[in-house]
């Protein structure tokens, strides 16, 4: 049997040169910090779809002179336009607000007791539109019934949120940016590092003739290794966060929007397990530019 | 066969800017046939060791043409120069032993940057470490051997690849004569089999004992070529 020696193939020693505990931690650390970034935005789009199918669907009608004799003096103009609107195929949910619920409406304009100065209250409807196409028809033909009906919808609100939402996800996607970047520029440092330390020995190899690609790929495997991992502790350290966080925003959210385990939207839960690919991605590609751009400087 | 032709170098060092120490050689030129051998010598600071690293590829020259085993360097890519640099064996005067490597693992290191084969590895490497006389240190890190054991490991390094070209530095620097002369048993036995050598030295003795064509540089300058 051969005296064999035990081959060793770290001949560049970049387990010293690169260690295992300070790269891991701080990609570690830009995970997390993706993860909460990444559930911000899948969340406020996952909420913000079910606000404002909410507020762009609601109508609110305002009858004048709710008891008054309709157009065809029949029947009162409250009952002209509420039959009109249970005849209609996109409306649902048809509802008179009380007298009551119409003082307490109008309570912060007007006073706990509108009646003592002498306005008349318009009757009130409450319904759900429930077409794809805007309720644009809606107000004309309702006035033909009640002259002077007014017809509000949640288009505003649904805008409004909209913007929001929009707003959020950039910040979101700017963060993760970010994060990138900063992960980018940790793995660039931390090859220099390596380098520095290694001085000696890639010289050497390079003279002994050593492909740029032979010692690129060197560094570049120890770094996706290493960004892999802390990626990967990075993204399982998030889950207790983004349960939790999931668990106070559950109220808002629709039962079909969350996970049964975490609370997470399910986006999230496909989203997260590739954090440490995207790591690892960005580790290689940095690695290999830093070393290709380092090996330059030699003949 | 290596070929200089008007070669010029000049460091590039910042602090040395505008010196004239800092032009290390001037119009350089000889030529050594396909399987010769030359003698380099001259005293300390001549410009021997910038001489080899030119002929190594370890520097480009100001200007001149240099051809090396049939390939002008200026013309190369990165890919093929590193390509020529394995056909080319390197005794450096400071060893450059990787310290983290066991003296076989130092010795195999040119031929797995070649992607040879494990057991053609074993088999150049044992019988190199033998003749050399470390086949017992086969586990031994650098900083466990003596220098002039060292210096046989690097000189194990550079021939062990059996290389066209081969470029020693003062390779008998930390060695005792009987080691002394078993190296230059090696060196003119690769010398034999085809392999074009250029040794530089101090060592006037060596080169009597071991007569061949020498270049003499002096401040930069070739003062003597045969």
């Amino acid at each position: 049997m051969r005296n064999e020696p035990r081959r060793r193939a770290d001949y560049l020693g970049l387990r010293e040169a690169l260690g295992d505990r300070l790269l891991p931690v701080l990609v570690a650390a830009m995970s997390f910090l993706a993860a909460l970034a990444m559930a911000g935005a899948l969340a406020s789009a996952t909420l913000a779809a079910r606000w404002q199918g909410d507020a762009a669907s609601q109508l609110t009608i305002q009858v004048p002179q709710p008891t008054a004799p309709d157009a065809s003096s029949k029947t009162s103009r409250l009952d002209s336009v509420l039959a009109a609107l249970k005849a209609m195929p996109n409306v649902a949910d048809e509802q008179v607000m009380s007298p009551k619920d119409v003082t307490a409406l109008i309570s912060p304009w007007l006073g706990a007791d509108p009646a003592q100065l002498g306005l008349p209250l318009p009757g009130v409807i409450s319904a759900r539109w429930v077409d794809t196409a805007p309720p644009d028809a809606l107000a004309p033909t309702l006035d033909k019934l009640s002259p002077g009906t007014l017809v509000q919808t949640g288009a505003l609100w649904a805008s409004r949120v909209a913007a929001l939402t929009t707003s959020l996800q950039a910040c979101a996607a700017a963060i993760l940016i970010i994060v990138a970047l900063v992960a980018a520029a940790v793995v660039a440092v931390a090859t220099r590092s390596g380098l520095a330390q290694r001085r000696e020995t890639i010289t050497l190899i390079h003279a002994l003739g050593a492909l740029d690609d032979d010692i690129a790929g060197r560094f570049a495997a120890r770094i996706t290794l290493l960004a892999f991992a802390g990626a990967a502790a990075g993204a399982v350290l998030a889950l207790p966060v983004l349960a939790w966080l999931g668990a106070l925003a559950a109220p808002f959210a629709g039962p079909a929007q969350i996970n049964d385990v975490f609370n997470l939207p399910p986006a999230l839960m496909f989203a997260l397990p590739g954090l440490p690919v995207i790591a690892a991605a960005i580790g290689w590609g940095t690695a290999q530019l830093t070393v290709r751009g380092w090996l330059r400087s030699l003949p | 066969m290596v070929k200089f032709e008007d070669v010029w170098l000049k460091y590039r060092h910042p602090a040395r800017q505008g010196d004239a120490a800092a032009e290390a050689l001037r119009g350089i030129s000889f030529e050594i046939p396909e399987g010769g051998f030359r003698w380099l010598i001259g005293p300390s600071g001549a410009g021997k060791t910038s001489l080899l690293k030119l002929i190594y590829l370890a520097e480009h020259p100001e200007k001149g043409r240099i051809d090396i085993l049939g390939t002008e360097a200026a013309k190369i890519s990165r890919r093929d120069a590193a390509l020529l640099r394995r056909r080319i064996g390197v005794v450096y005067q400071d060893f450059r032993l990787l310290p983290q490597l066991s003296a076989y693992d130092n010795v195999a290191l040119p031929m797995r940057l070649a992607r040879r084969n494990e057991t053609q590895i074993h088999a150049d490497v044992t019988e190199i470490l033998r003749w050399v006389g470390l086949e017992t240190r086969l586990h031994a890190r650098p900083d466990e051997l003596s220098g002039g054991e060292q210096q046989r490991i690097a000189i194990a390094r550079a021939v062990v690849a059996r290389p066209k070209l081969l470029v020693a530095d003062e390779p008998t620097g930390n060695l005792d004569d009987e080691q002394a002369h078993r190296l230059m048993h090696l060196i003119t036995a690769l010398n034999r089999l085809g392999t074009t050598v250029v040794v530089a030295t101090h060592n006037m003795g060596l080169v009597e004992k071991w007569p061949a064509p020498r270049l003499t540089i002096e401040h930069g300058k070739l003062t003597h070529a045969e």
